[in-house]
């Protein structure tokens, strides 16, 4: 039936789309009703992105919206809210950022340095997630409720360690980990036109969203999440342990979650101090709802978001406020949802139409209830 | 004769692909407790549920008390004095019953809460319907008796004139049940209506005036509970299939494939709900298991299947214990598995044919490979399958949301009897299929069988029971009580040995 895939891709992208002309029709009512005109703002977001640098700034801003997306979504394809990826985040850049910082890293070969340093941030992630996922298994603790709990935590721990007495120095006013030295660095590719060069990790994210994609559509176990997501009690009598699949997908998950930080620390700050960009992990959420949990539908959010973001900043300039970027990034995110829920039933309501015509018979009744 | 209270007519109620209702019509009189029967699907609850306003019906009228209503949620059918005692209660455990009882609908008094006013309209009530309710208590020290009384009483509370019970008895042990007949009789004595679901039958019998039976989704005949017998309302509620079920020369071989010991189980909520059953199945041979749905059928599946823990007992396959074993080693090791509830168990509805050919078959071939799902011999078998099966479908590439209730189960029939299965577990393998799809599948039931597949099969047809059946045991709160033999016996013996009216059967 390839008509119907074919359709398919166009109901799913009826969603998005119409999501995106919603939420530009409601900030244009606000920008108007606040007295700004939504041209003035389509000019200046428009020009900002023939400006090379706010594409570089994008295209980071994405590469690490994609990651923190990749690892939200490994809960929700099956029903799982990993709302802790911020703290898993944020804990694993600094004790990472810790050992890379470190002085006896010095001696060793880049790669390696670089190697062990995403390896370190990998497990910490992995670690925060997985004590949700544990709790979740054998207490049957919320894992909404614990990675919130859990992001508190992260950021109390991040704070206690920063300390020039721990794993921190004091720079002048500054409290950050050891600068990383040359060797402990990922270079960036250079664009031209900017000064500001894409982070070299880029490839990593690409990478694991080829990954993401290849186990989830490809493997047995990926076949047991789906399964657990789209019914628990039919993937129960199939005979998936739904506790494993719990534990090992909080475990994925936060192991992704780990590596949101590493393109920025590798790649630009070089050191985890204060100024370390938060709120990477709910912003992979937003991501991962507009994508659908698909690695490129997460691709194309997280460049859009990443372009809200980093074209925020020439509003200011044109004397509009850029919170009317953030009340955008809303909109879409809550239209959506819903829009999606909508094409959702639909398709499937649409398939059981074409099947009983196909089939030139008029479904017999079938008998639910209780 | 009095008023008629509620009075449904013409109800058709669609889902997506399936209808739940399909004209139902019922009448039911004022002061008189009015007991809708039906097998578990039969769309008793979507029923109740367009009552009590939580669904709306695609076509149809409802009347109270002779105006015609339109219910847009609960608090319209509330505002029409019609009430709703859910199956599950509804109560906070940390809260008193006083404060249970007026939640979402507190008695102010000059912007405070009133609960003087409140604790004397409880007693009052529950002095006048003889509930004996404590307002006082925490409904944490209540048993579950004294809960669902607190239940009642929140409906009355909110004026409600006209109370739909849902199951209220599937959580009461005998006497529990017994004192809840009580306070019906009172309520009903006191002009009150009640709307009664069940599909236990002695118990339908000695409480309502009247009775309803709904089978596949419509009002199939309404009874008085002095002319009728348990029996009858069995047949009535199960009806009569066109296609007849039965079994060939006999197969039974003396290897023993099933064996199961001493088994039982107990509920969540500390209750036994299946106490020391012990039988054996040989290959070639299929065992019935007779019984009024709730009995203790689905836990028995469940255990076998690894998914409900044990209390207590053994179950060996081919000699080997398989306690321990999870459902996947279970299913590698040769079970196979018709779920009494397709769309809960057998299926995900929202994926493609041949990715519900992989459920419960991931770690076989021709599905995987390795770690790896073989997509394309998995999409392969699936069309073995549904070539084999006569299963309709235009594509093995549909939801199978788009297959009718037959095609599904077809589906799942000829995925469950690939792999060459040793032990073939059918709960309710015909419900809610068309005659047609129901022949297919007793025609699968006997190949296995002749291919010396040891086979368990659950059912409320009764008349499939005896057909298919080289042996029949009947399960009766938890137990098997007695067996039959499928040659002689009749559906009413059956039917009165299921309902435990006459322990000596055959």
């Amino acid at each position: 039936m390839r008509r119907l895939s074919l359709r398919a891709v166009l109901l799913g992208l009826a969603a998005p789309v119409g999501a995106l002309v919603f939420a530009a029709a409601v900030c244009s009512v606000i920008l108007v009703v606040t007295g700004h005109s939504p041209a003035d703002v389509v000019d200046s977001m428009s020009a900002s992105l023939d400006r090379p640098r706010t594409t570089v700034i994008a295209v980071n801003n994405a590469t690490n919206y994609y990651l923190a997306a990749v690892a939200v979504a490994i809960g929700f394809r099956m029903n799982l809210f990993n709302i802790g990826v911020d703290g898993q985040y944020r804990l694993a850049a600094m004790l990472s950022a810790a050992l890379a910082g470190a002085s006896f890293m010095d001696g060793l070969p880049s790669v390696l340095r670089v190697a062990l340093t995403m390896i370190a941030a990998v497990l910490v992630g992995a670690f925060w997630a997985g004590i949700a996922g544990f709790l979740k298994v054998t207490r049957g603790v919320s894992e909404v409720i614990s990675t919130i709990m859990l992001n508190a935590i992260a950021t109390a721990l991040v704070a206690f360690l920063l300390n020039p007495n721990r794993l921190a120095v004091l720079e002048g006013n500054d409290i950050h980990t050891p600068t990383i030295t040359s060797g402990g660095q990922v270079p960036g590719i250079p664009y031209s036109g900017s000064s500001t060069e894409v982070h070299g990790l880029i490839l990593v994210a690409v990478a694991i969203g080829v990954l993401y994609w290849f186990v989830l559509a490809r493997t047995r176990f990926g076949f047991d999440l789906k399964a657990t997501g789209l019914s628990e009690s039919a993937a129960v009598a199939s005979g998936v342990s739904v506790k494993k699949m719990v534990l090992a997908s909080m475990l994925l998950s936060g192991a992704v979650a780990g590596l949101v930080g590493m393109p920025e620390l590798l790649g630009g700050a070089h050191s985890y101090s204060l100024n370390f960009p938060p709120g990477i992990g709910f912003i992979g959420i937003a991501v991962a709802l507009l994508g659908r949990n698909h690695p490129i539908g997460m691709a194309f959010a997280a460049l859009l978001w990443g372009y809200l973001d980093a074209s925020s900043n020439g509003l200011d300039v044109a004397g509009i406020p850029k919170e009317i970027v953030a009340i955008m990034q809303g909109v879409i995110v809550l239209s959506v949802v819903v829009a999606y829920e909508l094409v959702r039933r639909y398709r499937v309501r649409l398939e059981q139409r074409e099947v009983g015509k196909a089939l030139g018979t008029i479904k017999v009744p079938e008998v639910v209830g209780s | 004769m009095s008023s008629i209270a509620v009075e449904l007519t013409g109800i058709t109620k669609r889902f997506p692909g399936v209808v739940a209702n399909a004209d139902v019509n019922i009448a039911v009189r004022a002061g008189t407790v009015h007991a809708i029967v039906g097998e578990n699907g039969a769309g008793k609850s979507t029923l109740m549920k367009i009552l009590y306003g939580m669904q709306r019906p695609d076509e149809g009228t409802i009347k109270v008390d002779g105006a015609e209503v339109a219910f847009h949620s609960p608090a319209d059918a509330i505002k029409a004095g019609i009430g709703m005692v859910h199956q599950h209660f509804m109560l906070a455990d940390n809260l008193t019953v006083l404060e249970n009882v007026v939640l979402g609908n507190e008695p102010r008094a000059g912007g405070r809460l009133d609960f003087r006013a409140a604790r004397a309209r409880i007693k009052e009530i529950s002095d006048r319907y003889g509930l004996g309710v404590e307002p006082n208590r925490l409904v944490d020290d209540l048993g579950v008796g004294e809960r669902q009384r607190v239940e009642i009483l929140k409906v009355l509370y909110r004026g409600a004139r006209i109370l739909i019970l849902d199951e209220p008895t599937a959580v009461l042990v005998p006497q529990e049940v017994d004192e809840l007949f009580g306070n019906l009789r009172e309520l009903k004595a006191e002009g009150l209506t009640i709307l009664f679901i069940s599909h236990k039958l002695d118990e339908v019998l000695s409480v309502a005036d009247e009775i309803t039976v709904i089978r596949r989704g419509t009002t199939v005949a309404t009874v008085s509970p002095a002319e009728v017998t348990a029996r009858r309302l069995a047949e009535l509620m199960v009806g009569s299939a066109l296609p007849v079920p039965e079994l060939r020369e006999s197969t039974v071989t003396d290897t023993t494939v099933l064996d199961v010991a001493g088994l039982t189980v107990t509920s969540a909520d500390g209750r036994t709900v299946l106490d020391d059953v012990s039988f054996t199945i040989n290959a070639g041979e299929v065992l019935g298991i007779a019984g009024v749905e709730g009995n203790g059928q689905a836990e028995l599946v469940e255990a076998l299947m690894g998914i409900r823990p044990l209390s207590a007992g053994t179950v060996k396959l081919r000699g080997k214990d398989i306690n321990r074993m999870s459902t996947r080693d279970r299913r590698d090791a040769g079970v196979a598995y018709i779920p009494e509830d397709r769309h809960r168990q057998g299926v995900l509805l929202e994926a493609t044919l041949w990715e519900n050919r992989i459920l419960g078959h991931q770690t076989k071939k021709p599905n995987v490979r390795g770690p790896l799902i073989d997509r394309r011999a998995a999409k392969a078998d699936t069309q073995r399958i549904v070539d084999q099966y006569d299963v309709r479908t235009p594509s093995i590439d549909v939801f199978a949301a788009a297959l009718s209730g037959g095609n599904q189960q077809k589906l799942i029939v000829g995925r469950e009897m690939s792999g060459n299965p040793v032990l073939l577990i059918a709960s309710h393998p015909t419900r809610g299929v068309d005659v047609g799809a129901q022949a297919a599948i007793w025609e699968h039931i006997r190949r296995a069988r002749a291919e010396h597949l040891a086979v368990l099969l659950i059912s409320a047809d009764l008349d499939e029971l005896i057909g298919m059946s080289d042996r029949l045991a009947v399960i009766l709160r938890g137990r098997l009580v007695s067996y039959c033999d499928p040659k002689t016996v009749t559906p009413e013996d059956l039917g009165s040995a299921m309902t435990g009216a006459g322990e000596e059967v055959a």
